[in-house]
């Protein structure tokens, strides 16, 4: 007895300096993985941060018949039909006189969006009697002056090396102390959908894909994704082919989801004629590479319901699904939503695959539907990080912010209803 | 200890392990067919050559035994000596166990349980079980109670499922611990109780006979206490086949009792022959305590 004191106490400073150093170990990680996720989340929001305020610049238009070249008599289709680009250039010509070089003067157009002229035209449209005066308008600045306003370092930048020229900063200078600058939220960015025109590029109509197409994987792989666990684990008899069909799902897992892409091609579009470009074939070939995540997680929630309770339902005469549908399903719920929510996080996220089926072609119109064109969030972000503009680059971080909060949303979404399936025994 | 292991029938015996494990092929030996008789009058159940296999291993040898009508029948044994898979082949819970195959005649009422057209939905409705570990479901009380009933549409209103729980409730001597309670979780009951709702769940649904594998080897002597009374109770309306470890709840509760022994049934006979005057040797040895 005592000498298996004596060798126990020799042994305990040994086994828990151990343990300490598991322990210290293990915060160690937990403190590397925290700060590369903060320097992740500290890179992109403050890249992104600019991204949701805009410059809007105040012009006086000449809205007379003569600069919009209408009629007499305008009837609402000449109204419509009407030279509004021309009012907004004599707008920019009213405010700078001096200019009269050529390139100078289309450098002084652009200082506006070419969506002044919508803007104008809206607001003629919605109010005729404007015709004749000359109205004030808050109208959407270009993205260099944007940008040049929000970034302290391009400021600093020698002259050549800008896209903003200075003689474009002393317009902007003058048009500031006149007050015609002002800073607003990025609307714009979350109405509409992509733009070559970076002030006009939005995120609406990726979100509005990826969220279709999410729909349609969800739709596909979930139900597919349980019944075939419930199957394997419940119902399959365990033979040489049913091994097989597992070893298929655990490799299906690991196939690099380029892959499926090119399967969505020859199969769903070239074969099928299913629409290109469209959240439904994107939907589908994401739920082929989402099902086995799915399978996987499935069988494992419902293999750590106790059997217990199922043999407590078959003992009262329970049919074997009446076992598996009112008490194994309920309780291997939580553990289901799990992996469908991984699955389609990993979904959210996937871009090889949908740039196979076309969903990385150049939309403007945000989709509808499942069988519009559309793009979604990742494959935007590689789009716009594609792009030469400046103002592209916070827009890419914005849209790198929206996909994390969709995810979050989705997440947050799932771990709600895990605690309202959560059942202890 | 047996050459077969199943995992689902946990040794509980605590004996069994520091008593001297004598040769089994002279254990053996010594069995030449059961002893007593295995036949009464009015047979609920009867079976007849029943032989079970796990996979290669057989688990039960030729086993003759009726159930009589309104009898509790105690199995008892040593660890890993079929009693409990002999139990559980009465309505074909082995069928959820892949490897498990059943040979022999099984009837109740005169009909085999095993023949192809027999529905096993409609044999456990008849032939409810109590499980070793109380299982209730993670749901209320009263949904515990109510679920057979349920699935089986025994119930037309809302008042006679009521009803029901309420007499089955009673019947298992719960009623009053729980009647106040009935929409809490069946699982924050404490393990007697939980005993006592697996056994109102199982006759809300009115089996003919129900059958108990080592029902109060989870519980407090207390528990055990008011299961045994119940089992007592129970015992004037329903066919009762326990499995038991405790020869002395055996003694207490049943009014016949069979010995297995190594997959074989070595003796049956009146409860109190068998534990005054046990016939066979390796019964003799069980009873007085020379091997577990």
């Amino acid at each position: 007895m005592s000498e298996t004191t004596e060798i126990v106490r020799a042994s305990l400073a040994k086994r828990y300096a151990r343990e300490r150093r598991f322990r210290l170990l293990g915060l160690a990680s937990v403190m590397a993985s925290a700060a590369f996720l903060v320097l992740l989340l500290g890179n992109i929001l403050t890249k992104a941060w600019p991204a949701f305020t805009t410059t809007y610049v105040k012009i006086d238009v000449p809205l007379t018949p003569e600069v919009l070249r209408l009629p007499d008599a305008p009837d609402s289709e000449a109204i419509a039909s009407a030279r509004y680009g021309r009012a907004v250039k004599q707008a920019m010509r009213d405010l700078f006189p001096d200019v009269s070089s050529r390139s100078e003067k289309r450098a002084l157009y652009q200082t506006v969006s070419a969506q002044a002229e919508f803007t104008v035209k809206d607001a003629v449209i919605a109010n005729p009697e404007l015709i004749g005066t000359t109205h004030s308008l808050w109208v959407l600045a270009d993205d260099d002056l944007d940008t040049y306003r929000k970034s302290k370092s391009l400021q600093a930048v020698p002259e050549e090396d800008r896209r903003f020229k200075d003689f474009q900063v002393t317009w902007l200078e003058e048009l500031s102390a006149q007050n015609r600058i002002k800073t607003s939220f990025n609307w714009v960015f979350f109405e509409r959908g992509d733009s070559r025109e970076p002030e006009l590029a939005g995120i609406r109509g990726a979100l509005a894909g990826s969220f279709y197409t999410l729909i349609v994987t969800l739709a596909l792989s979930f139900p597919i994704g349980v019944a075939a666990a419930i199957y394997l684990e419940s119902f399959a008899p365990r033979n040489r082919l049913t091994d097989l069909i597992e070893v298929n799902i655990n490799n299906l897992a690991a196939v690099p989801s380029i892959v499926f892409g090119l399967l969505g091609v020859a199969v769903f579009i070239n074969f099928l004629h299913l629409p290109r470009s469209a959240p439904l074939v994107g939907g589908v070939v994401l739920s082929l590479m989402t099902l086995p995540t799915i399978i996987i997680a499935s069988r494992a929630a419902i293999k750590s319901v106790p059997p217990s309770i199922a043999d407590a339902a078959l003992g009262l005469g329970a049919s074997r699904m009446q076992a598996v549908m009112h008490h194994v399903l309920p309780l291997a719920m939580p553990g289901i939503l799990t992996g469908t929510i991984i699955g389609m996080a990993q979904a959210l996220g996937e871009t090889a695959p949908l740039l196979m089926i076309g969903m990385v072609a150049f939309i403007v119109d945000v989709p509808t539907g499942i069988t519009d064109p559309a793009t979604v969030l990742p494959v935007q972000v590689y789009l716009w990080s594609d792009s030469p503009e400046r103002a592209f680059t916070e827009r890419t971080s914005a849209a790198i912010v929206v996909l994390l909060v969709f995810l979050i949303l989705m997440n947050a979404f799932a771990v709600y209803l895990r605690k309202r399936f959560e059942r202890s025994w | 200890m047996n050459s077969f292991t199943d995992a689902a029938l946990p040794a509980t015996d605590s004996t069994a392990t520091t008593k001297e494990a004598p040769d089994l092929d002279a254990q053996l030996a010594k069995f030449t067919g059961t002893v007593g008789n295995v036949r009464v009058d009015n047979a609920k159940m009867s079976m007849t050559g029943v032989d079970v296999h796990y996979g290669d291993a057989q688990a039960i040898h030729n086993v003759d035994l009726d159930l009589g009508k309104n009898e509790v029948m105690a199995m008892i044994g040593p660890s890993g000596c079929g009693k409990s898979t002999f139990l559980r082949c009465l309505n074909r819970m082995n069928d959820t166990i892949e490897s498990c195959k059943v040979a022999g005649s099984l009837t109740l009422d005169g009909e085999d349980i095993y023949e192809r057209n027999q529905d096993v939905v409609l044999l456990r409705a008849r032939v409810g079980i109590v499980f070793q570990k109380p299982n209730p479901f993670p749901k209320s009380i009263y949904d515990n109670v109510a679920y057979g009933p349920r699935i089986h549409g025994l119930a037309a209103s809302k008042s006679e499922l009521d009803d029901i729980v309420e007499q089955s409730l009673k019947r298992a001597s719960l009623w009053s611990e729980v009647a106040d309670r009935l929409d809490n979780p069946g699982t924050g009951l404490s393990g007697g109780q939980q005993q006592r709702l697996c056994i109102a769940r199982t006759i809300a649904v009115s089996p003919e006979v129900i059958l108990m594998d080592e029902p109060c080897s989870a519980l407090d002597p207390i528990a055990t206490a008011k299961i045994e009374e119940l089992i007592d109770e129970l015992g004037k309306n329903y066919t009762i086949a326990i499995v038991t470890h405790s020869m002395q709840q055996a003694a207490r509760v049943s009014d016949r009792t069979a010995y297995f022994h190594l997959g074989r049934l070595v003796e049956v006979g009146v409860t109190n022959d068998i534990f005054t005057n046990p016939t066979h040797q390796l019964t003799e040895n069980y009873i007085t305590g020379r091997f577990g």
